[in-house]
């Protein structure tokens, strides 16, 4: 291996680029005659639209556009689509309402596009957003999402009555139900998944752009799928034929989810560039990111579960309402079933589980994949319950899980999901002493002393990550397949570039996938150059989310790897007059076995190119390869994190004191990274936990629209994190990786919940837990640990 | 933002002639310029006090501590003078939004626009600081006129705080998670027999005084003696953040901190 190969903290080749402001994000990009694009946004949660007047802004200085949903539906746009088509118990579709680009009669939340307003300058355009007259008929809006499956509540779509979506379920209820009927003791626990804002650094942006001499559309775009964007807005919103439209996601400073979806914005923004025959510019200012961007989690959920006299989980069965929101967004359906429910058997032999899932129309923004997306909601389910298990048992909470952790694999658990590999116990050991854990007993006294209450908490969770084995997803309801592509291309000279489906917007894909190209190629990574992000270098791909492209992405680099040094050792084998199968390719040197002949891998492209020492018929000249991988299986990252807090009674605040986190990512290509995506991911979940939470009030206005209101994680409400791997390799995939990207996210929201009732011996407390909420439990007296 | 016109006068005098029409004076732009940009606030004119160098003087006078209007919060927390002068006042401003914002914010602005939720009301009013303007001097007793509200004039410019020496003061904020404002801050001076005890953050008509308190701590100045002195939660603000009840509580623990913290 290089000194850049695979398992080599090298520093990210990016971020010189990034630290110097030599990025080129979506906002950076200004086109010749570029114009502006505000959208006039509804200010009411539901209401029909009676009149939209648009006749004083038309004439607004600057002005060179002004549509509406009529425009669009007059140009024949099709609406925004939902990808995963969910069938209900009963077996019937889901109940989808159309989701319009521009707003078509109805109104159905805060920050609703009900109009677009293109001018000269963003100025210029403002002005004449004001003066759009639009009239109103207020309607009562449906917000509360446990209330709004009742009868008489104000109906969303007219498509879905009592606003259900879907019924959904998977699972045995009959088994369910028999283990619990024997059961010696039953865990129930209600719990509130907090809605969450994604807040990536960058907000979206779209540019388009029409070239009349071309008769094609470029879209540049904040996406982390721009092959998907293309897709869509091709063969859904029938912009243009893919081969007329051209897609360029460049660097895109964050996305958590939130940048995987087609939104009206970049929809609009594309079809007005012919319309007003300029490129149009539309960048989200923080107010719209929070209004509009496709918020994450949102789940009420009822959770129980079974165990027999000696401790052992018998069953487990949970009731969850999930927040659709307004429209169903891109991905919207499958996060609270198919990347939700699957999850409910954590790292346990559980024999039977029954899960139901409601998806709900709420008159608030639309809920999609948010970092973890369905998986952080399982875990918290499966965390806490096991959590609360334990302490009504007065069994120690590691112990109870490691009575009930799976120990042998493949382990196909009642939920579809077969784990491949694991060792769920060599994780809690590890971070059991990484935690002094035996001693944290003292440490709580030593707090009591302070007038202090200290606590500590686990969250043994599991992923399902590489998404995904393409004809499975089809056959629970996927409108995609879940593969990725890969073509590398050798130079002349033996430089490399690699064009890959998947998308960086801070993964760092250009440093680690270029460590996979050094480590098999043998050469330095500033000889290869990584390409993604535009549709016209790249021919399809599948993006990045849900930690697939080390498992998915890098697999399919992998195999066209794999061609590319066949092809090369063919080439090598002419050129040295060696048999091919006497060809060992090592260290970036093809040698002849048992002569002192050899060649280094660029003497070989080179001789690739230019076709002298070997028959052309027989081997073409030239050295690119591409490949298509299809993943075998999820991947199943999993791990043990234990929070240790301390909470001051008299205010309620949670100081984190320790944090330790054990993760079993199957092989690491740099840690350096993988480490860092721990840290962001854990800061993210105790966001979740302790800080983060959009509220809605009963009208629909969205009180936590600004940073002023909606609490981020900032350093100083975080810990030093003491982050440590165990390893299995995966083995569905030629790399052996499981995926990072989403698991402190996932982890952290039980642990640090479990961690703070623990030290104020209440069984049960809602997220976020702010000091106000802690406080007010201090005050009432420990919760019963009562069992039913 | 909308159109408007700027002004960047040399004096006092100058600016005292701008202000009309309309206009509003910039004295850090940390509350009125991200309010210009949401087109939440459109003045005709903007007249910016950045070039008047000698409203940034921070200087020991006399018997008080003298504080310039455009002193920024950097300026005044750093300020060596104040250390040795006022040392618990430094960590006010110290302790407000990030370096960004006390490095534009200044006490002038802080104290002219009086937020419910803004430090500076605080340690002024349970200082007695008087407040100097182009006009007149103030009482801050009889500065602050509730929320956002203040008792200057249209065409009344705040020139400098005048803090008198001599008195134990200590400030003990929670802030609000999110904003960081201040959810409760208490501010406790002790002058002689005088003590005074200032509550930002948490009253629905802005920064008030805790006469019950005022009255424990005169007789023992410690956290014990106000233990039982419990805050009346009617009359504070209630939002998503806190309750009334949670900021009563507040009230007390803080205004202990602040005792304890008298320097």
């Amino acid at each position: 291996m290089t000194a850049t190969g695979i398992g080599a903290s090298v520093r990210r080749t990016e971020d010189h680029r990034f630290i110097t402001g030599k990025g080129q994000y979506v906002d950076d990009i200004n086109r010749p005659g570029q114009s502006y694009a505000v959208f006039v946004r509804s200010p009411h949660a539901h209401a029909t639209l009676k009149k939209i007047d648009i006749s004083a802004a038309e004439k607004a200085p600057g002005v060179l556009g002004i549509y509406t949903g009529d425009d669009l539906a007059a140009d024949k746009v099709g609406g925004l689509i939902c990808g995963w088509l969910i069938h209900s118990k009963d077996g019937s579709p889901m109940k989808a309402g159309a989701h319009p680009a521009l707003a078509q009669g109805k109104v159905r939340y805060v920050g609703d596009h009900v109009a677009v307003v293109i001018a000269e300058t963003l100025a210029e355009a403002r002005d004449a957003a004001e003066l759009v007259a639009v009239d109103y008929d207020v309607l009562a809006p449906c917000v509360d999402l446990a209330k709004a499956q009742a009868n008489g509540q104000p109906q969303v779509h007219a498509e879905a009555p009592n606003n259900t979506v879907y019924a959904w379920h998977l699972g045995d209820k009959a088994a369910v139900d028999a283990a619990f009927a024997q059961a010696k003791h039953v865990t129930k626990i209600d719990l509130v998944n907090n809605r969450l804002i994604p807040n990536a650094m960058e907000p979206r942006a779209a540019i388009g752009e029409y070239d009349t001499g071309q008769g094609g559309f470029t879209l540049y775009t904040t996406s982390q799928n721009p092959h998907v964007a293309r897709l869509v807005l091709s063969a859904f919103n029938g912009i243009a034929p893919e081969n007329k439209l051209r897609v360029i996601a460049p660097d895109v400073g964050g996305g958590f989810g939130s940048k995987i979806f087609i939104y009206a914005e970049e929809t609009v923004c594309i079809w007005a560039a012919k319309k007003v025959g300029r490129p149009v510019k539309w960048t989200a200012d923080r107010t719209e990111a929070f209004l509009s961007d496709a918020h994450g989690r949102d789940h009420v959920t009822t959770a129980e579960l079974a165990m027999d006299a000696d401790g052992k989980i018998l069953a487990l069965r949970a009731n969850t309402k999930a927040n659709l929101g307004a429209y169903l967004s891109t991905f919207a359906s499958s996060v609270p079933t198919y990347l939700y429910a699957p999850l409910l058997s954590g790292q346990y032999n559980i024999p039977a589980i029954y899960c139901e899932v409601d998806g709900v129309y709420t008159n608030t923004a639309p809920v999609d994949a948010y970092r973890g997306a369905g998986r952080p909601e399982a875990t918290f389910v499966v965390e806490r319950l096991v959590e609360v298990a334990a302490r009504q048992l007065g069994t120690d909470p590691a112990e109870f899980r490691r009575k009930n952790f799976i120990t042998s694999f493949p382990h196909e658990t009642p939920v579809i999901m077969t784990y491949d590999t694991g060792d769920y116990d060599a994780s809690m050991r590890k971070a059991l002493e990484m935690a002094d854990y035996a001693n944290i007993g003292k440490r709580k006294a030593e707090s009591a002393k302070q007038g202090k209450l200290r606590g500590v908490g686990f969250s043994a969770y599991i992923e399902a990550c590489g998404i995904a084995p393409s004809k499975a997803v089809g056959s629970l309801g996927a409108g995609v397949g879940l593969w990725e592509s890969a073509e590398v291309r050798v130079n002349p000279v033996g430089t490399v570039e690699v064009l890959t489906g998947s998308h960086s917007h801070g993964q760092g894909h250009e440093t680690t996938f270029a460590q996979l190209v050094s480590h098999r190629l043998g050469i330095p990574i500033e000889q290869i150059s990584i390409v993604h992000g535009d549709t016209d270098k790249v021919q399809m791909g599948m993006g990045t989310y849900g930690s697939r492209s080390g498992a998915v992405g890098m697999s399919a680099i992998s195999k066209a790897l794999d061609k590319v040094v066949a092809k090369a050792t063919k080439v090598a084998s002419r050129c040295m007059e060696v048999p091919e199968t006497e060809v060992d390719f090592t260290d970036g040197v093809f040698s002849g076995r048992g002569t002192n002949k050899s060649m280094a891998f660029g003497e070989v492209a080179l001789q690739a190119y230019v076709a002298h020492k070997f028959d052309s018929s027989e081997i073409e000249p030239g050295l690119k390869e591409g490949a298509f991988y299809d993943p075998k299986n999820f991947t199943f990252p999993s791990g043990v994190h234990i929070a240790e807090v301390e909470v001051d009674p008299e205010t309620g605040v949670t100081r984190i004191d320790r944090w330790t986190a054990v993760d079993d990512f199957g092989i690491l290509i740099n840690p350096m990274i993988v480490e860092g995506q721990v840290h962001g991911g854990i800061a993210q979940g105790i966001g979740q936990a302790m800080l983060e939470n959009a509220v809605y009030d009963a009208n629909g206005q969205l009180l936590t629209a600004s940073y002023m209101d909606y609490c981020m994680p900032r350093a100083d409400d975080l810990p030093s994190f003491d982050v440590a791997m165990t390893t299995t390799a995966c083995p569905s995939n030629p790399l052996g990786i499981k995926g990072c990207g989403e698991a402190g996210a996932i982890a952290a929201p039980a642990a640090l919940i479990n961690a703070i009732t623990d030290a104020i011996g209440h069984e049960n407390l809602a997220m976020p837990a702010t000091p106000q909420t802690v406080w007010r439990a201090v005050q009432k007296a420990p919760s019963k640990m009562a069992a039913e | 933002m909308y159109a408007f016109d700027y002004h960047r006068p040399a004096t006092v005098h100058d600016a005292q002639g701008l202000l009309k029409d309309g206009a509003k004076l910039l004295a850090g732009g940390q509350t009125l310029i991200p309010t210009m940009k949401q087109r939440l606030a459109s003045p005709s004119a903007v007249v910016d006090l950045g070039a008047i160098g000698e409203l940034r003087k921070i200087e020991q006078n006399g018997n008080a501590l003298v504080i310039g209007a455009m002193a920024t919060h950097a300026e005044v927390a750093g300020s060596k003078t104040v250390m040795s002068a006022l040392p618990g006042l430094a960590g006010v401003p110290g302790a407000i939004g990030d370096p960004h914002v006390r490095n534009s914010g200044t006490i002038g602005g802080s104290v002219a626009n009086n937020d419910p939720a803004a430090d500076y009301p605080a340690a002024v009013l349970a200082l007695g600081a008087t407040v100097i303007t182009s006009k007149r001097q103030i009482a801050a007793d009889n500065f602050f006129d509730g929320l956002f509200t203040t008792v200057l004039g249209e065409d009344e410019i705040i020139t400098a705080l005048s803090f008198p020496l001599g008195a134990k003061f200590g400030y003990a904020k929670f802030a609000n998670p999110a904003s960081r404002y201040a959810l409760v801050g208490v501010a406790v001076a002790q002058r002689g027999s005088e003590v005074r005890v200032a509550v930002t953050g948490a009253g629905s008509n802005g920064v008030f005084r805790v006469p019950a308190m005022e009255a424990a701590l005169a007789k023992s100045f410690t956290p014990a003696a106000i233990t039982s002195v419990k805050a009346d939660a009617s009359g504070l603000m209630s939002d998503i953040h806190a309750d009334a009840a949670y900021r009563a509580n507040l009230i007390g623990v803080m205004a202990k901190r602040a005792v304890e913290a008298a320097a």
